[in-house]
């Protein structure tokens, strides 16, 4: 076990413990696959399903593929800046008398959370399931998007 | 349903490894597949999600099944990538079988990135005695 001492810090004193606890929160989050604020790549988290995330001004985008699956096994919940994937992907025993030659498909239950850099509007979030892909558009908040100002000329 | 209490674990995809040198270009995966038989017919399930039938080909010649399928990226302009965690491309895989299969009763669907494909077993041709002469 390691015991930190605040005191003897190399990073010098810190007024409130718990920020240390933050930043630490912070860093693992990163490593367990919530995206950087700027944006940086994150390698392969390693959690089923990968995921592809992009964004452009208004949305960002998740892509899964999620072969085999009904729309009534996919749950899908957001807040604030957090999606939580889960479900369960079932693959029906073949009846019969029958022998496998190969058996690489998995089947089983998910759960996936995910953490986008800012605010999205829940409300407005769209999903779409085609050809196996799960698409789930979440569109940034108003209040999260950055401002133009214009500046007038006098 | 012990089955249904397992945890799916990522699995990286399998980029094809091929001794041929290809002339397209884009990337090869290879997709995981279930395969099993009865006495009639040999049943293939392979993952390919982002094929549509229109772009899977399935052939079957000298025993060997080939399984392409195209898949189409998502359209992504002008989107900024955050993280990237699964490559798209096509999906390529062959086998050698063992049986004959009867042609003309191959069956395919796709539903939701999953092919099944079945391949009815030519019916064993019945033993024929044969008749030696004795002088």
């Amino acid at each position: 076990m390691i015991i930190r001492r605040f005191e003897s810090s190399p990073f010098g004193m810190r007024q409130d413990p718990f920020s240390e606890l933050e930043r630490l929160r912070g860093e693992l989050g990163r490593l367990v696959g919530s995206l950087g604020e700027n944006g940086g790549r994150v390698a392969a988290a390693g959690v089923f399903p990968l995921m592809n995330v992009s964004e452009d001004a208004d949305n960002f985008y998740v892509r899964s593929e999620l072969p085999g699956m009904e729309l009534k096994d996919i749950d899908l919940s957001v807040t604030g800046k957090g999606l939580a994937i889960s479900g369960e992907r079932k693959i029906p025993a073949e009846g019969g008398n029958i022998r496998y030659l190969r058996r690489e498909r998995e089947g089983g239950s998910f759960r996936r959370v995910l953490h986008v850099p800012t605010e999205v509007d829940s409300g407005k979030a769209e999903a779409k399931y085609a050809q196996g892909i799960l698409t789930i558009k979440l569109p940034k908040a108003e209040k999260a998007k950055p401002k133009q100002i214009t500046i007038k000329a006098t | 349903m012990v089955r249904d209490a397992h945890e799916i674990q990522a699995k990286e995809k399998k980029e094809v490894a091929s001794s041929t040198e290809r002339l397209e270009p884009g990337r090869y995966y290879t997709p995981a597949v279930d395969i099993f038989e009865d006495e009639n017919a040999i049943t293939v399930a392979a993952d390919i999600p982002g094929v549509k039938a229109e772009a899977l080909n399935i052939d079957l010649r000298d025993n060997v099944l080939t399984l392409l399928g195209d898949v189409v990226p998502p359209e992504t302009t002008g989107e900024e990538v955050l993280a990237r965690e699964f490559g798209m491309g096509r999906f390529f895989r062959q086998f050698q079988l063992s049986e004959v299969i009867e042609q003309a009763k191959i069956k395919a669907e796709l539903t939701n990135g999953v092919l099944r494909l079945t391949l009815p077993k030519v019916e064993p041709a019945k033993p024929r005695k044969i008749q030696i002469k004795e002088d």
